[in-house]
């Protein structure tokens, strides 16, 4: 019999991280493999319990090879590659699995040695030879996917007036968590005059309203509220998620302004029976500064068009009115091309109470939000205690 | 390979588009059913999904929708153009492309510009529809 995905009958059990950060050295599959073993530990379970892998990227036939190499042998794989929101994509499918009873302990893993292979991967932009993009864009001169990025923010600053400093604002938060988190890269503060003078990379975009790039890896265990009661660490509940997938190549978006987490956030707080008023901490792909502000206002956190003045005054940072991106986020903490499972591992941790210096008081209730491709695909969690 | 600027590989949808751009002429696919231009080619109407299409010649006017300067080139072959206008502009006739702003300084540049396509030669094989300030008219 299938049950209601929603109803705190689908938790997080446990989390990891590989090593993350420049030089670490290890492969695609060994940061994969070290955050596994992490994510079982910290929820008391061993490889032998896992029935499900879901990997996305990078890798030919990522679940297949992951599951091979980690010794498992899994009923239930799921490599939707939908970019850096893949893994919140990830919980929505693994809840459900767990829910119709497709499996029980389900495996989220990702590692990537992109600052490694930075050339590589920087010249290719994330577009294969064969996509259209490398028709219709590449040949321009595309910086991608930076400049996709870019464009919507230029757009948004033109039809609302939104200005560099307000973007600076979501890094200048960044920075203020990330002094916070022993792990991340960079842990210095900064100021909204070092973000909007740091070098022009594509304009509105200074080298600081950028993510930074890394390597590194993230796990994340997900299995039956019944099954997480009796393991390590308290479950976080997957109380709410949503989908939306509006284009892939940035010439394809019908608005720039106005983007996927429209529907999928809304469908988040349909099925948890939730409003963002309720929401105690935020964790949102800041892949750049922009995507911050355009995601509070399609979420349903500020009005459209507000997002600028919304993040001014240190709304998203330590002390703020709304806890965001408190790890230090990609801007900060770490960013190895897809920072979804990054998001929610430190949703989960916030959520525990295990955030030390930068815990978030009483955090009950968390909103993770994935972005994908070029602004194409958007996929909000919401995480309960 | 790097250090070569990446070129168009025209496909089944495309070489009609490309075959044009070599003649200067920006042509787009209009539906046969409902009469809607798509950008980029391809084999069905995305509004409506017809497989009937015709190749149109555009008149090469348009405006300016977003832009960025692009001040850190992607490729080695890109670095001597920084900084560069990489733009959406929207055609008149109702698509939206990825284009170069060239023949002006990119500080001129602004969004709702009108813009007209000319053409790029990058070598005998492909040329590349790029699009400059639209002359007063």
């Amino acid at each position: 019999m299938i049950k209601d995905p929603f109803s705190r009958t689908v938790a997080i059990a446990g989390v990891g991280e590989s090593e993350c950060g420049r030089g670490i050295g290890l492969s695609v599959l060994q940061h994969q493999a070290l955050a596994a073993k992490r994510a079982l530990d910290d929820a008391g379970l061993s490889k032998n319990d896992v029935d499900a892998v879901m990997a996305t990227d990078v890798l030919g036939l990522p679940s297949l090879q992951v599951a091979e190499y980690l010794g498992i042998k899994p009923q239930y794989t799921d490599t939707t590659i939908t970019g850096g929101s893949a893994f919140e994509g990830f919980v929505e499918h693994g809840a459900l699995a767990i829910a119709a009873g497709l499996c029980e302990v389900g495996l989220i893993t990702y590692g990537s040695s992109l600052w490694s292979d930075q050339r590589r991967l920087v010249e290719q932009g994330g577009v294969d030879p064969r996509m259209p993009a490398a028709q219709f864009e590449m040949p321009y001169g595309d910086l991608s996917p930076i400049a996709a990025y870019a464009l919507a923010a230029k757009r948004h600053m033109h039809k609302y007036g939104t200005t560099s400093e307000q973007l600076a604002e979501v890094a200048v938060a960044s920075r203020l968590w990330a002094k916070h988190n022993p792990r991340a890269l960079l842990r210095e503060p900064i100021t909204t005059a070092d973000v909007v003078q740091s070098p022009l990379i594509a304009s509105p975009f200074h080298k600081l309203d950028c993510c930074l790039m890394t390597d590194g890896g993230g796990a994340v265990v997900i299995t039956s509220t019944e099954r997480a009661r009796d393991l390590r660490k308290p479950p976080v509940y997957v109380i709410g998620s949503g989908f939306s997938a509006t284009h892939l190549t940035i010439n394809q978006m019908d608005d720039l302004t106005l983007t996927g987490a429209v529907t999928s956030g809304r469908r988040a707080f349909a099925r948890a029976g939730l409003k963002p008023k309720d929401i105690d901490l935020l964790q949102i792909y800041d892949s750049f500064t922009f995507s911050v502000v355009v995601a509070l206002e399609d979420l349903g956190f500020c009005e459209k068009g507000e997002g600028g003045q919304f993040v001014e005054n240190g709304r998203l940072g330590p002390g703020g009115e709304l806890p965001t991106n408190t790890s230090g986020g990609g801007l900060s903490y770490t960013h190895p091309g897809a920072l979804g499972v990054f998001l929610i591992i430190e949703a989960v941790r916030q959520l525990r109470g295990e955030c030390a210096e930068r815990q978030v008081p009483n955090a009950q209730l968390a909103l993770v939000h994935g972005i994908g491709g070029w602004l194409s695909a958007h996929a909000t969690l919401i995480l309960g205690i | 390979m790097s250090n070569q600027r990446p070129l168009p590989k025209p496909d089944q949808d495309s070489l009609a588009y490309w075959e044009g751009a070599r003649r200067h002429e920006l042509l787009l696919q209009q539906c046969g059913s409902c009469q809607r231009f798509r950008f980029y080619p391809r084999s069905l109407c995305p509004h409506c999904f017809s497989e009937k299409f015709e190749w149109r010649k555009s008149a090469g006017l348009g405006s300016v929708y977003s832009f960025t300067v692009i001040h850190r080139a992607p490729f080695p072959a890109f670095r001597e153009k920084v900084p560069y206008v990489l733009a959406l502009i929207e055609l008149n006739e109702g698509v939206r492309m990825m284009t170069n702003i060239v023949g002006c300084d990119p500080n001129m540049v602004e969004i709702g510009m009108p813009v007209e396509v000319t053409f790029e030669d990058l070598n005998e094989e492909i040329t590349l529809p790029q699009f400059k300030p639209a002359k007063a008219s």
